[in-house]
């Protein structure tokens, strides 16, 4: 079964107003499970919105969402989805193992079950000896390890991120990014990914929508095909620099569009 | 253990050093300025004859700060409460929030004689009443403002997480807003434990039982015990350090992890 399917979504902000915005315009689009796709385009194209419609986080203007055959509402109640955000946003108050507890508990997990869990995550991204630290003692990688365990914990059907990894430096990014890829493989879990990096769209997705501002829609969708298995080598591939390229055309037409319909794009 | 525990002693030190030696400096200019000018009494009295009369009325300064000090406590306490307990009615229905708030703000901008005035009139004059509920409208106010502050101004990763969660309003609150507004009620409280002893005091000066520090140092000064006068002051500023002391250490004891290392960070 398909994992997501968007139909002839819209979502218009502060509709009838003078600040009107058409943030996303007849997006159609279909996830197939263990699917990684990545959403990418300039600022302004909707994006974040889409992930937030998905995550039933905003109510769509029209349009459906469905999640395994299920309204993104229902899907949000049962608790299927994982998130990540730019920030970490992990509670100061709670240990990194009780923060990766956080939405177990809210699962109603016993207690004995929730640890072992935990502990089970901070194994994955490799930080068991920090279970019972305050997360202001991690590095901001490490922190973004703990908020993608948190997101995992519930081996959730769909990961849902605003990129995570916006924050952190170069290499500790790419090593944030083979991690997830192996995590996600490990778990088979279907992810929703949105970056302003082409490289790192192409290395994590099996496929890269390519989005447009005003109003937000989607231009393209691009297989990668690099394969399912991805390493270091990958990085250095003939077929992944022919797919950056592949992306960044697709995207300077967006821009050229633009300017040749005199919007302001700064 | 034994050199560790030396070395947080040989840290205290260090850092109680420089006040230390600035109030003794102070102390010493303060003495010669009186000895050496030859300052009458009623002027500026010089800290050894302050210290002479502390240590020989401590028991009645003793009394004098337990009422005051009682008073306070008392003041605070069912401020805290009250404060604690408006800010969940304020978050929870925001309608009376724009009701409330700006009432709070309008009584604590009534300078306070008018309040122990006000509620003198209402009880009777050897009531300890009055004083109590000035204390307690001020110290209100502060923990009103901060705890209501610390439930609403929560980050908006988090609400969105909590969302993903699907999670209630109730465990929104009790695993979100309530531990967001616990360094919110301490910093409040740092502030409204030396805030309750000064209301205390103040509120003595405007009837009621002189039995409290306030009316001691107004009584000694007009009887012109200059000296006794100070003694009861420098009682005063003891009972204020002990309130803000006790403070600091309920958050150190309540907070464990601590609050005040994730502000470093």
């Amino acid at each position: 079964m398909t994992t997501l399917s968007i139909r002839s979504l819209n979502k218009v902000f502060n509709p009838g107003k003078a600040n009107q915005v058409d943030a996303l315009v007849d997006v159609d689009l279909t996830v197939e499970p263990g699917d990684f796709v990545s959403l990418i385009g300039p600022s302004g194209c909707g994006k974040s919105t889409l992930l937030r419609l998905i995550a039933d986080l905003i109510e769509p203007t029209s349009g459906t969402v469905t999640v395994n055959g299920k309204s993104a509402h229902q899907a949000r109640v049962d608790q299927d989805y994982g998130m990540a955000f730019q920030q970490a946003g992990l509670f100061d108050w709670r240990s990194v193992a009780e923060n990766i507890e956080l939405p177990l508990e809210l699962k109603r997990w016993d207690k004995a079950k929730r640890r072992d869990r935990a502990h089970e995550m901070l194994d994955l991204v490799q930080l068991r000896e920090f279970a019972d630290h305050r997360p202001w003692e991690l590095s901001g990688g490490m922190q973004q390890r703990v908020a993608i365990a948190r997101a995992l914990a519930s081996h959730p059907q769909v990961l849902l991120m605003d990129e995570p990894f916006g924050a952190l430096d170069e290499m500790t990014r790419e090593h944030m990014q083979a991690e997830l890829l192996r995590i996600c493989r490990a778990a088979q879990t279907t992810v929703v990914f949105v970056t302003h990096s082409i490289p790192e769209a192409v290395y994590l997705s099996n496929r890269v929508v390519v989005m447009s501002p005003r109003p937000g829609r989607i231009t393209q969708i691009l297989d990668v095909g690099l394969g399912d298995t991805r390493s270091d080598e990958t990085r250095d591939d003939a077929a992944f620099y022919a797919k950056i390229t592949e992306v960044r055309e697709a995207l300077r037409g967006i821009e050229s569009a633009l300017v040749a319909r005199g919007v302001d794009n700064r | 253990m034994s050199t560790e525990a030396a070395s947080r002693a040989e840290r205290l030190a260090r850092a109680a050093a420089p006040p230390v030696v600035a109030f003794v400096l102070f102390l010493t200019l303060w003495e010669t300025v009186v000895k050496g000018f030859g300052l009458k009494p009623y002027f500026l009295t010089a800290p050894s004859t302050i210290w002479g009369e502390f240590t020989k009325n401590l028991g009645r300064i003793w009394d004098a700060s337990r009422v005051s000090g009682t008073n306070a406590l008392i003041g605070l306490l069912c401020g805290t409460v009250l404060g604690i307990a408006v800010a969940f009615v304020v978050r929870r229905f925001r309608k009376l929030d724009e009701l409330i708030t700006p009432l709070a703000i309008s009584l604590n901008a009534i300078p306070i004689f008018v309040l122990v005035t006000v509620f003198s009139n209402m009880f009777a004059t050897t009531s300890d009443v009055p004083r109590r509920l000035t204390v307690t409208l001020g110290v209100f106010f502060v923990v009103l403002v901060n705890v209501a502050k610390g439930l609403t101004q929560v980050g908006a990763t988090h609400l969105e997480l909590m969302r993903s969660y699907a999670a209630t309003e109730t465990e929104i609150m009790r695993k979100v807003r309530i531990p967001n507004a616990v360094p919110y009620l301490f910093t409040a409280l740092k502030v409204a434990a030396p805030l309750a002893v000064i209301t205390a005091f103040v509120s003595e000066y405007f009837g009621g039982n002189q039995n409290g520090l306030g009316s001691k140092i107004t009584g000694s000064l007009s009887s012109s015990k200059n000296a006794v006068a100070w003694a009861y002051v420098f009682g005063a500023c003891l009972l204020g350090l002990a309130f803000y002391l006790i403070s600091i250490m309920v958050e150190t004891v309540a907070t464990p992890g601590g609050v005040n290392k994730r502000d470093r960070s």
